[in-house]
């Protein structure tokens, strides 16, 4: 640049100068030569202020205009209470069969050749493109005890729909994709010459896994495990069909609000509504910083 | 230095393409991939392949007539207009949002950058039934601007105004979030080229940016759509159920289930499964070209 630089006038010369000091600087060059940004960056603020922040901050303004006893009776009222721990367990446990099933999937996936694992591997992601209704009914037409499932289950005893159970079948179906996708590409990028060097030093297979893949993979596992169950908590479509939905029984959080808006009790759905946003910001701030160990141990690795 | 490089990339080259070569240090005894192949193909039979074929099974139980004449049904009809509507209405207001959003936030540098982009993830975070409940505390008949809708009688909750907020609400984060990566991969380079020489700030983005990112947009559409059609928890709360009306496919689905008319709910769900077969088969395409376009770019720039 330097040798074109003598044969321009010297404004231009300055402006080209600008210009390649921003390029070297990628990839933020904080640069103002590309337009619009004032124009995107309003709009998207505007967007966002609109559809999302000012909608979400009604429902904080709305429960403060609650006295503290009144919240406090709603979200622990024992109806309340019981659907915190059937969302809450059966959560946790769909998350946990889909970190395991999905650890094996992605790991099928990844390093094994077999027929028909392009399919398999494109309707890993049907969960997220069949609407949940459709994967309710579906469930409950399978699971109930004359479904093609649910009579077989139901010679040893297993009722599955209209029960916890079924709560849970539903959850690992909304949540097998997670721990699928975010482990697969960490096991795609994970280097076979650690193994190799493994095997050399004398690991046998089984040590291998233990001591050099799965600590590679396990941050990922745990934050497909934990964006699984951060959407099993707010789940609504597809759990209400197979759930029967008896109060203190088999009912969702969610419903709960549904229930509470159709009594016209607009406190008490907002309430319940506000806790479960808190849930929501726990896991969402776990998984931000779950996400973070991830793209540290992978830097870690590259060295 | 320079030389170790290309060495190195040689000879990681052919692993890639062909099967990989496996000394049996660092592969798992036959008996122990064959069942972890079993495992994970039974496992995705029993929750996503049943489920799926399921839906189709229950639809045509009854014979090809009795599907075409609950698809022909009227209110089916008003169902599948109202959810063909509202998605024409939400994905194109969530496109250009996402452009917006990706445009200042991939192309400028800016404080407060991953707090924006933890905000346009929100959605994602948030219960599809609280999505709903937030537009009632809006604009229902007690909400913030209940009164003044009714003076102008102007109709917001219970019908397609809502439902559509609600619908943008759940799919707000979709393109943008395809996009934002994208484009902070591709750098700056070519648009400040492309102003060097004299284009203006839209004929840069119609000519270069688009090209470049067309694939990312269309991935990002995709989903956006899936999801606009398919949304339940979110669109039931605010729709309010009224027959030919505000019935999105979804909700006609729940209420033939309901209505034990069992058959005409699947016949129903079983347009949706075909929506999220469509758009698992349109996103392993683009996903291939995106892989593409990521494998020749290297290339290109080097050339």
């Amino acid at each position: 640049m330097e040798s074109l630089a003598p044969f321009r006038q010297k404004s231009h010369a300055k402006d080209f100068m600008n210009i390649n000091k921003s390029a070297l600087s990628r990839p933020f060059s904080g640069n103002r030569v590309l337009p619009g940004f004032q124009l995107t960056l309003g709009f998207t603020l505007l967007y966002l202020c609109l559809i999302v922040l000012f909608p979400l901050s009604a429902l904080l303004l709305n429960t403060l205009s609650m006295t503290w006893e009144a919240f406090w009776q709603t979200v622990s009222s024992p109806r309340v209470v019981a659907s915190y721990k059937l969302s809450f367990g059966a959560s946790l446990a769909a998350a946990s069969v889909n970190a395991v099933f999905g650890t094996i999937l992605a790991w099928v996936l990844v390093r094994y050749q077999f027929p028909g694992k392009k399919l398999l591997d494109a309707f890993v992601d049907l969960p997220f493109a069949l609407p949940t209704a459709v994967a309710g009914i579906a469930l409950t037409a399978l699971y109930a005890s004359n479904g093609w499932l649910g009579q077989h289950l139901a010679k040893f005893d297993i009722k599955v729909a209209f029960t916890p159970l079924g709560v849970a079948v539903a959850l690992v179906f909304i949540g097998l994709p997670f721990v699928v996708r975010t482990v697969q590409p960490v096991l795609e990028d994970s280097e076979k010459e650690l193994e190799e060097a493994a095997a050399c030093l004398g690991a046998n297979r089984l040590q291998t896994f233990l001591r050099v893949i799965l600590p590679t993979i396990f941050p990922a596992v745990l934050t497909g495990f934990a964006l699984a169950f951060a959407r099993a908590l707010g789940e609504y479509g597809s759990v209400i069909f197979i759930a029967g939905n008896m109060p203190m029984v088999s009912e969702i959080t969610p419903l709960l609000i549904i229930t509470k808006l159709e009594q016209y009790d607009y406190k008490g759905a907002t309430a319940i509504a506000v806790v479960m946003l808190g849930a929501s910001f726990v896991m969402l701030l776990a998984i931000n910083l779950l996400q973070a160990w991830m793209r540290n141990n992978s830097t870690k690795e590259r060295k | 230095m320079s030389a170790a490089i290309p060495a190195m990339t040689t000879v990681a080259e052919p692993r890639r393409i062909e099967p990989p070569y496996m000394p049996a240090a660092t592969t798992e005894p036959t008996w122990v991939r064959l069942s972890l192949i079993g495992i994970a193909l039974l496992f995705s039979v029993l929750f996503l392949l049943i489920p799926l074929a399921a839906v189709f099974v229950e639809a045509l139980k009854k014979g090809w007539e009795a599907y075409a004449m609950a698809i022909m049904d009227d209110d089916a009809l008003s169902a599948i207009r109202l959810t063909l509507l509202t998605a024409a209405i939400a994905v194109p207001a969530n496109l250009v949002f996402g452009v917006a959003a990706s445009w200042a936030i991939a192309k400028f540098d800016f404080r407060g950058k991953s707090l924006l982009l933890t905000l346009i993830d929100l959605p994602f975070s948030v219960s599809p039934v609280i999505s709903g409940l937030i537009y009632v505390l809006l604009f229902g008949a007690h909400g913030w601007f209940g009164a003044w809708l009714l003076e102008h009688d102007i109709q917001i909750l219970f019908a397609v105004p809502g439902i559509v907020l609600a619908t943008i609400f759940v799919t707000f984060p979709f393109v943008a979030r395809e996009l934002i990566p994208l484009m902070q991969t591709q750098g700056n380079e070519e648009e400040e080229a492309a102003l060097v020489l004299g284009a203006s700030g839209w004929r840069t983005f119609w000519h270069v940016t688009l090209p470049n990112i067309k694939w990312g947009l269309l991935y990002g559409v995709i989903l956006c759509n899936a999801r606009a059609m398919g949304e339940f928890g979110a669109v039931s709360v605010v729709s309010g159920h009224i027959r030919g009306e505000t019935n999105t496919m979804p909700l006609q689905v729940e209420i033939l289930y309901n209505e034990y008319n069992f058959a005409a709910a699947f016949s129903v769900a079983s347009l949706l499964a075909l929506l999220a077969l469509v758009t698992l088969a349109l996103k392993t395409f683009i996903e291939s070209r995106l892989d593409h376009g990521e494998d020749t770019d290297p290339e290109e720039h080097t050339k």
